[in-house]
């Protein structure tokens, strides 16, 4: 972190070589050589995957916390032009962008993680195989990458100087943010579903047929938080680039949104306790598993929701950027328990999986990635600040 | 044994017209399907099988699959437990127990269920449930996302992970190929000792039935593959527990789809129901901000209209109040000029007098 903002204070010098763009630079070569690998060696080269667990790191963080840690963008253009909340406008555009990315970076570590990735269109446009849960999770993530891409053009155009085909694009808005929010909540819960078909290989205290509710669930409080969390990091180091309005709005939002979090948090509790219920699951409880779940819910649900409520009530931006940044933490614990810890449990131990360096590579990889293009396309384009000439359009 | 090859024959014959005539596959829905009429299974009985691994090696053989690095009469791999893989479709374990009079072999492979996980699992139907019994793959469609390895409950599906290119799911075919040209499955066909029978399942059932009835006490009264799942084509004969021949008992009688279709049910539903529910909220949102803007609006003219008219007060007062003062001022005016009139009047009198004592 002090290194990225050293060089953000240098970012004024011509120099290159700046702290984060060296860290940036060695990730993203070790990256291409692991690239390299994968592609001529396949996927035996680079990971530790194998016949017990054929989906790893990749799945289980790339796709699975890359999804719901991109839930923000839904939540906000929600909350701000379906539910009518104008005073999160200033909050759309990074979480748009960031969601556009998020979705945009899947899809690129979902081209390392299948076999024959030059097919990825095969299940839309060739051969559909409806009855599965991964057609719906195909096809929701390709329809709405293409809503977030068409989403986030507006920032693209303002920039080029497009002012009729932005203009064509801001008056979409509404139909883009329903179809948006129908397409998360179908793929946020699918990929959930997607473990429905293992009863008998995914612990039952992870396993219920709420699966999929569980995940909608918590990818909207993993949406609010990681909102929060990116938006630290953002007046963190890309604060000369807010203008007055988004710096008044934004600690409305981080209150806020806190404030939903935590309520939605406690709700998602009681849904998990039914699904115990639903399953009489309570015996697994006392067992070194049942620890394990009472460390996810308790440590990163039930006590992040208590913080982030009392951190709304007392206005205490600090605690909630903290919480957020926890609650994000306990996202991908969930999902990782699900798709990783979890799912096997039956297995000896000398047979699980874990990822291997080269795996942990591509994905950090990807996430610097992710980062590099943020940071770029958020110094140049409008996303902090309204830009000059739209500035009376923008309220619509 | 009960089923001789010539019976087979006849019942291969009989369903042959069936198994090739094209019909809408029901498998992988969530529909209950209780198997193609007429498909085909094997019958495994564990208390027949020596473990003597040609059923290995014949597979390997119709299937062209690498050489292993040990030779398939070598009976020593049999002491550790061995998994399917990308080259094996089938392997035999060896179970050894303390109490019984000898081990027990037992043949792994695909049980091509009647409802596959797999092929319900796979998003571009490169996995299906063929009318002759076999779950058949197709590597032309395949994407290689493995969710077939993640769907199957008996562990089957291998993948080539060491292939670039053209990385492949492996698993065993039912030898369907050879079904259909009238041959018995490769493993079948080798097995010198009986412990695989070939033949329709619902006949296989009947047979395992009768094999259970007539030597109650060498036999766990129970036909794997009957139910699990909703039932496989592959079905076991055991003389102990299937668990203690690590075979999960636990799986269910529910197949695959099942788990899946509330799930994708909901799909249509919860689009449409969002749809409808989003364009309310949009809709409510947006009447609440018109209200809104009107009654400020409203107010605005109240206030501008009420402080119009206390202006016109004000400023009705004010006049009243310049006009009183002007006329005091006048009258003050005027009576400071008759009073000044009046002293100037006093003062020359008295001035007189002055004078006039003066004088004296």
């Amino acid at each position: 972190m002090q290194q990225i903002s050293a060089s953000l204070k240098n970012a004024a010098k011509p120099s290159v070589w700046t702290p984060f763009n060296i860290v940036a630079g060695i990730i993203i070569a070790v990256g291409l050589v692991l690239t390299v690998i994968r592609f001529t060696g396949g996927l035996g080269a680079v990971t530790n995957l194998d016949h017990h667990t054929p989906w790893g790191l990749w799945i289980g963080f790339d796709l699975l916390c890359g999804v719901a840690l991109a839930a923000g963008g839904y939540m906000t253009s929600a909350a701000c032009y379906i539910f009518g909340l104008k005073r999160f406008h200033s909050a759309v555009r990074p979480a748009i962008l960031t969601a556009f990315l998020g979705y945009a970076l899947v899809v690129l570590a979902l081209h390392y993680d299948v076999g024959r990735p030059w097919r990825l269109p095969y299940p839309i446009f060739y051969s559909q195989g409806t009855s599965s849960l991964l057609f719906e999770v195909a096809l929701c993530v390709f329809l709405y990458l293409t809503v977030l891409f068409v989403e986030f053009t507006p920032a693209a155009l303002e920039w080029l100087g497009l002012k009729r085909a932005r203009n064509l694009v801001v008056r979409l808005v509404l139909v883009l943010t329903i179809f948006g929010v129908l397409l998360s909540t179908l793929h946020q819960s699918s990929l959930g579903a997607l473990y429905l078909i293992a009863p008998s290989k995914l612990h039952p205290l992870w396993y219920s047929s709420y699966l999929a509710l569980f995940f909608f669930v918590s990818s909207m409080f993993a949406g609010l938080s990681m909102v929060i969390f990116e938006s630290t990091l953002s007046h963190r180091f890309l604060h000369h680039k807010m203008d007055e309005h988004h710096i008044e709005q934004s600690h409305g939002v981080a209150i806020s949104f806190a404030k939903a979090a935590s309520f939605i948090m406690v709700g998602y509790l009681f849904m998990q306790m039914i699904g115990l219920a639903a399953d009489n699951d309570w015996h697994y409880l006392t067992t070194g598993w049942g620890a394990w779940y009472l460390v996810e819910m308790i440590g990163f649900v039930a006590l992040p929701a208590f913080f982030f409520a009392v951190g709304s009530r007392e206005r205490n931006l600090r605690l909630i950027r903290w919480t957020a940044l926890w609650a994000v933490l306990g996202i991908v614990l969930n999902r990782l328990n699900v798709s990783l810890v979890a799912f096997n449990w039956q297995l000896p131990a000398d047979q699980r999986y874990f990822p291997s360096w080269m795996e942990v590579g591509i994905t950090l990889f990807i996430v610097t990635l992710g980062v590099v293009a943020y940071r770029f396309i958020a110094t140049r384009m409008p996303i902090f600040y309204e830009h000059p000439d739209y500035k009376e359009q923008q309220e619509e | 044994m009960g089923i001789t090859r010539r019976q087979l024959f006849g019942w291969m014959a009989a369903a042959g017209a069936g198994a090739l005539a094209p019909g809408v596959a029901k498998a992988a829905t969530g529909k209950h399907f209780s198997g193609y009429p007429e498909s085909f299974g094997v019958l495994h009985d564990i208390t027949h099988c020596i473990g003597c691994r040609k059923c290995e090696a014949a597979c390997n053989e119709v299937n062209d699959l690498p050489a292993p690095d040990k030779p398939f009469d070598d009976l020593k791999v049999l002491q550790d437990k061995r998994q399917l893989n990308a080259t094996a479709y089938t392997v035999v374990n060896r179970y050894q127990f303390e109490s019984a009079s000898g081990p027990l072999y037992v043949k792994t492979q695909c049980n091509h269920c009647l409802e596959p996980a797999c092929a319900s699992a796979c998003f571009v139907k490169a996995l299906r449930k063929d009318e002759t019994g076999a779950v058949v793959y197709d590597a032309s469609l395949c994407v290689g996302c493995r969710y077939c390895m993640i769907a199957c409950p008996f562990q089957v599906p291998a993948y080539e992970y060491d292939k670039a290119f053209t990385p492949r799911v492996m698993k065993c075919t039912l030898c369907y190929p050879r079904i259909r040209e009238g041959k018995l499955p490769g493993c079948v066909a080798a097995c010198p000792k009986e412990a695989l029978t070939f033949g329709k399942r619902d006949e296989l059932i009947k047979e395992a039935q009768r094999r259970i009835n007539r030597n109650p006490e060498k036999y766990v009264d129970h036909i794997y593959g009957q139910f699990e799942m909703g039932g496989t084509s592959w079905l076991y004969l055991s003389p102990r527990s299937f668990s203690s021949l690590g075979m999960r008992e636990d799986l269910g009688d529910k197949a695959a789809p099942e788990y899946t279709s509330g799930a994708l049910a909901v799909v249509p539903m919860a689009v449409t129901a969002g749809a409808v529910l989003l364009t309310g909220i949009y809709a409510i949102a947006r009447r609440r901000e018109q209200i809104a803007e009107d009654e400020r609006q409203a107010a605005v003219a109240q206030t501008r209209a009420q402080a119009e008219e206390e202006m016109k007060q004000k400023l009705a007062e004010q006049k009243k109040a310049a006009d009183k003062e002007r006329e005091s001022v006048v009258k003050r005016e005027v009576e400071k000029a008759l009073k000044e009139a009046e002293e100037q009047r006093a003062a020359d009198k008295p001035a007189a007098d002055d004078d006039s004592g003066k004088e004296t």
